[in-house]
């Protein structure tokens, strides 16, 4: 979770909240309620169902997308502005709050007021996804994984994967690896697509009476041993300047548009980016980043990740509260720079 | 299936290709999209050059050659080797800057016990402890990148450096 402030995500933190219907005795799966939406799923797809009109709406998403896109969302504590799981359905952050919404940012549907949203305490939404991640994810499906990685999202319910949508958070003050604070990752296997990336530590030489003051590690050892795709985690912290690098492959399972500029700096290999426009989801632009790459993704956009190798990202965010406001205001441009 | 390894492809001063932007609707410009090594090929030897703003707080790239001035700041920042092996060194200054943002000269001799060294090679990171005084030293040209808050030092030149 790239914030500084840390959310309860316990499984049993508000499980009292959770409106979930007993397994349908076909599919094993459970159907869960949140406000007016209605969320469920079959062998293949997840259902979202909303009312709009007058009338039932719904829109499905392939098991494996819709679970991959909720793992980071859960993950991230709902992140900084919008996660759009695809071009309809999505949840924007309000830090205390989060909308649920089906096609309100996508321009032909709420063109046609066929839209929906709904906002939820956060504790109430984080408990129903959760409590979705755990019924709806199997046996031997990792959704944090890429897809060469891991079996099957699809098929009646079969088991689950409790371990993989636990993992412990990674919550640095500091820097990893120092006193009290986030450890390295050297009891984490490399992965199989960075076995080539050099495995040593600086070397560090303290003066007498400096031991332990001095402090460096081996960044892209602890990205190469990274056991999850798509998760920016805090590695440096400068007052509110955060650097949350991240592995990368396969596609980044939502559409993250920000409250805020972020920037991205490509440290190996290559990613595509599909860019459009925060608000209908309108093309933009389609960038392609190398190593060494440095690039803003501004405030009125929203962007998609294709990885074909695993690969090395720096995302940088600014964490300071107050920016959604003075974004949304107009006080600040939606553009980092001005040439 | 193809038994080939796979190959993580990492950029450097001598070896580096750019990636590119498609713009659809709207201006290149917006993205502020520059590439590390080209920036550091084409810098002075430890020349601040922001490649990356987010209000007030920036991403700088450094042409590591040779020594450098002595570099304070009162608050924590950050070095990343991203090209060949640089030496950093370290002195806790007598009298540590309390106040203000991003980097500060130290002065020619700054008053200080030497607390030692770190060497860095490419990836390696190293935190710049807020009220030390700090020291790159690189036998071949490298290029690190520095995460702290603009200061009298950060160089800022995006049109020479972005994609327009």
């Amino acid at each position: 979770m790239a914030m500084l402030e840390s959310l309860d995500t316990s499984a049993s933190f508000a499980a009292d909240e959770v409106e979930a219907s007993l397994p349908d005795a076909v599919t094993g799966y459970r159907a869960f309620k949140l406000g007016a939406f209605t969320l469920s799923r079959d062998e293949y797809f997840v259902r979202i169902q909303w009312p709009a009109k007058g009338q039932e709406r719904s829109h499905l998403i392939p098991a494996d997308a819709f679970l991959r896109a909720t793992m980071r969302d859960v993950a991230w504590g709902f992140f900084y502005g919008w996660v759009n799981f695809d071009e309809v359905i999505g949840t924007r952050n309000h830090y205390g709050k989060v909308d649920l919404y089906a096609g309100t940012f996508n321009g032909v549907l709420r063109e046609a007021g066929v839209d929906y949203t709904e906002q939820f305490e956060t504790p109430k939404i984080m408990a129903t996804f959760k409590a979705i991640l755990r019924d709806w994810t199997n046996a031997g499906f990792d959704p944090f994984a890429a897809p060469e990685e891991t079996g099957s999202a699809f098929g009646r319910k079969n088991g689950d994967n409790i371990e993989a949508i636990e993992r412990f958070r990674v919550a640095t003050r500091r820097m990893p690896g120092l006193p009290d604070d986030s450890p390295l990752r050297n009891d984490l296997p490399v992965n199989r697509q960075f076995v080539d990336v050099p495995q040593d530590e600086p070397e560090i030489h303290a003066a007498e009476g400096f031991e332990g003051e001095l402090h460096a590690f081996n960044l892209y050892k602890y990205l190469s041993r990274s056991d999850v795709t798509w998760n920016p985690s805090v590695s440096s912290v400068c007052k509110a300047s955060l650097f949350c690098p991240t592995t990368e492959e396969f596609i980044l399972p939502v559409f993250h548009g920000n409250d805020r500029v972020e920037w991205f700096l490509q440290l190996s290999d290559e990613i595509i980016w599909d860019v459009a426009d925060k608000d209908d989801g309108a093309p933009r632009a389609r960038i392609t980043m190398r190593p060494g790459d440095i690039c803003a993704m501004p405030a009125d956009i929203r962007h998609q990740g294709y990885s074909t190798k695993r690969s090395m990202l720096l995302v940088w965010e600014n964490a300071t509260p107050n920016l959604p406001q003075r974004y949304e205001s107009g006080e600040l441009p939606p553009y980092p720079v001005e040439f | 299936m193809s038994t080939a390894a796979f190959r993580t492809v990492f950029g450097s001063l001598d070896d580096h290709r750019m990636g590119s932007i498609e713009i659809i609707q709207g201006e290149a410009r917006h993205y502020a999209f520059s590439n590390i090594f080209d920036v550091a090929s084409r810098s002075a030897p430890y020349e601040k050059v922001v490649v990356g703003l987010n209000l007030g707080y920036v991403i700088e790239t450094l042409r590591a050659e040779g020594v450098s001035p002595w570099y304070t700041a009162a608050h924590d920042e950050f070095a990343i080797s991203v090209d060949s092996e640089v030496r950093v060194d370290f002195l806790k200054l007598d009298e540590p800057l309390a106040d203000g943002e991003g980097t500060r000269l130290a002065g020619e001799q700054p008053k200080g016990r030497p607390m030692g060294y770190v060497l860095l090679k490419r990836g390696h990171q190293a935190l710049l402890p807020a009220g030390c005084a700090y020291r790159f030293e690189s036998a071949r040209p490298g290029v690190l990148l520095l995460q702290t808050i603009k200061g009298p030092l950060s160089v800022e030149k995006w049109a020479d450096i972005c994609l327009k």
